[in-house]
């Protein structure tokens, strides 16, 4: 099944569980939220992977824009700085779903899909070399 | 087939000299056997290039006029000490900085002055009647500095312990964030690479060593702190744990920050990335025999960093090929593991110093004294006691 990743902006008094529950329930498209910044009276932002079947995604999103939401394919990413990363690898052993990883030649890969957003290598990397864009 | 350190020196003198890294000495010792390859070889080149806490630089400013005999020093708001003469300090790579803390330490003021940037210095002194000067606040360069040279007491571990918690929560060591009941490792060597894993007894490797530190041309000062030659060993004679360890001195003006990097560990302190390597004479069948082990062949101890006190328990060992693969098994569970010693940096340091050799004819230095040697010194503990228990 097709899984998909959106930067969700709320507008401020939008709560953000009912709409979550909707394409649950309505839209059958299975919600993983990566990262979420939702504070009262503010803008809220939320990253957002959705599983679920093709057709579901346009009417979900088509739901979501009815509720006053700006959706748009995700634009979060880690950003690894060349010029400051030694290779040494310590990034690697502190995330989980190895979205960083050696190759055969121990040079550092990232796999956009798998990484969940969790900041683990941001704070392990000794070079600072690693910052999220959200 | 035993070479002469005199022989091995002519060959490399005369552009003849044959010489490999260690990585490319095991393969040639796997497909030709280890005699023909010890008899092809002269000179073996290691390297490593990990978080080396026990580094630092000794600088001498010059005097202003009027001159001060400075006792309160930063550099960019870090400490140096002002236990020296006048316009000489020491400054340690681990020390944090007074404004930023272990976001930028002395690692980064060594760093950016290896870099060629401006560094701010900040002094403040007695005032005597040959320094009467009591302040300074000036900018100063590398160029700017009559002396700057490296003097790490403690370098290149031969080999290093794997870290693994138990605990139940994370814990921010100097070998990363350990994840709780056993979620992570890391491990921090070059394994095959590391210098003194390939001269385990330290037969060459010893004080006047000519090496390569931070991409200077240096030397081995003295055994390093906490040199244990007393380790547990395999078979092979080779520690199986954290074991002898070098002080080396290199000019810093010659360093170079492809290998040479400052470190902050998060909730730990600062660091830096050291780069040595040291070329190793293949003197005969015995020391061609360590020279062509590989990570199959070497062993390193597991620790549990979740236990808090000196002597971890250790729930193994492991050799570095399996921690190569990024997973080892600790009490029957599978491990994700991570260096933290780059092994794309320790081959750089290997090749650019089989280039030295090879190329610029860079000379071996037989020891002019050798390393406490196994059977000698072990490493003692610090007892907590009473004046009067004395
Ligand atoms: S921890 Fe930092 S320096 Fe080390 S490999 Fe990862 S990004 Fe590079
Ligand atoms: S943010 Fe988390 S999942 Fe993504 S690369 Fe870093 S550690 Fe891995």
């Amino acid at each position: 099944m097709p899984r998909k990743r959106f930067d969700l902006r709320f507008p401020p008094r939008q709560a953000a569980k009912p709409v979550i529950y909707h394409l649950v329930k309505d839209y059958d498209l299975t919600p993983n939220i990566l990262r979420a910044q939702i504070e009262p009276g503010q803008q809220g932002r939320m990253l957002l992977e959705l599983t679920g079947r093709k057709e579901a995604f346009a009417d979900g999103l088509a739901f979501l824009e009815r509720e006053g939401l700006t959706v748009s394919e995700a634009a979060a990413d880690i950003c690894l700085d060349d010029e400051k990363c030694v290779v040494c690898g310590l990034c690697t052993a502190v995330c989980k779903p190895q979205a960083l990883y050696l190759d055969d030649d121990f040079a550092l890969k990232f796999d956009k899909d798998k990484c969940v957003y969790c900041e683990a290598c941001v704070i392990a990397c000794p070079r600072r070399a690693i910052t999220l864009r959200f | 087939m035993a070479k002469s350190w005199e022989e091995i020196n002519s060959r490399i003198a005369a552009g003849e000299a044959v010489v490999v890294t260690a990585e490319e000495f095991s393969g040639m010792a796997a497909a030709d056997g280890l005699e023909s390859a010890a008899k092809k070889v002269d000179v073996v080149t290691t390297g490593t290039f990990g978080p080396m806490c026990s580094s630092g630089v000794f600088l001498n400013f010059g005097h202003s006029d009027p001159p001060i005999k400075m006792q309160t020093i930063t550099l960019n708001d870090v400490p140096a000490s002002g236990g020296l003469a006048a316009v000489d300090t020491y400054l340690g790579i681990t020390e944090p900085s007074l404004t930023r803390g272990i976001e930028y330490g002395g690692a980064h003021v060594v760093e950016d002055l290896i870099r060629g940037r401006a560094v701010r210095l900040k002094a403040i002194g007695p005032g005597t009647d040959c320094y009467p000067r009591t302040e300074i606040d000036t900018w100063v360069t590398l160029d700017d500095l009559n002396q700057a040279y490296f003097f790490n007491p403690r370098n290149a571990y031969q080999n290093y312990a794997v870290a693994v918690n138990s605990s139940d929560r994370t814990l921010y060591t100097y070998l990363g964030p350990l994840l709780p009941r056993y979620a992570n490792a890391t491990y921090c060597s070059a394994g095959a690479l590391s210098p003194l894993l390939n001269d385990p007894t330290y037969r060459t490797i010893g004080v006047g060593t000519r090496c390569f530190v931070a991409g200077a041309a240096g030397y081995v000062a003295w055994e390093g702190t906490q040199h244990n030659p007393n380790q547990v060993r395999d078979e092979a004679g080779v520690p199986m744990a954290p074991s002898g360890t070098i002080a080396v001195i290199a000019d810093l003006k010659q360093a170079s920050p492809e290998f040479f990097a400052a470190a902050t560990f998060t909730k730990y302190g600062v660091s830096a990335y050291v780069g040595i390597g040291i070329p190793i004479p293949v003197l005969d069948e015995e020391i061609a025999r360590t020279l062509a082990l590989t990570d199959a062949d070497l062993t390193a101890t597991i620790f549990d960093y979740g236990v808090d006190r000196r002597s971890r328990p250790s729930p193994g060992r492991v050799t570095y090929a399996q921690l190569r693969t990024g997973e080892i098994e600790v009490d029957g569970r599978k491990v994700p593991v991570g260096p933290i010693s780059s092994l794309p940096a320790a081959r750089r340091i290997a090749s650019e110093l089989k280039r030295w050799i090879a190329e610029e004819r860079f000379s071996l230095t037989q020891p002019l004294q050798l390393l406490p040697q196994p059977g000698t010194q072990s490493f003692k503990p610090l007892e907590i006691r009473t004046e009067e228990a004395i």
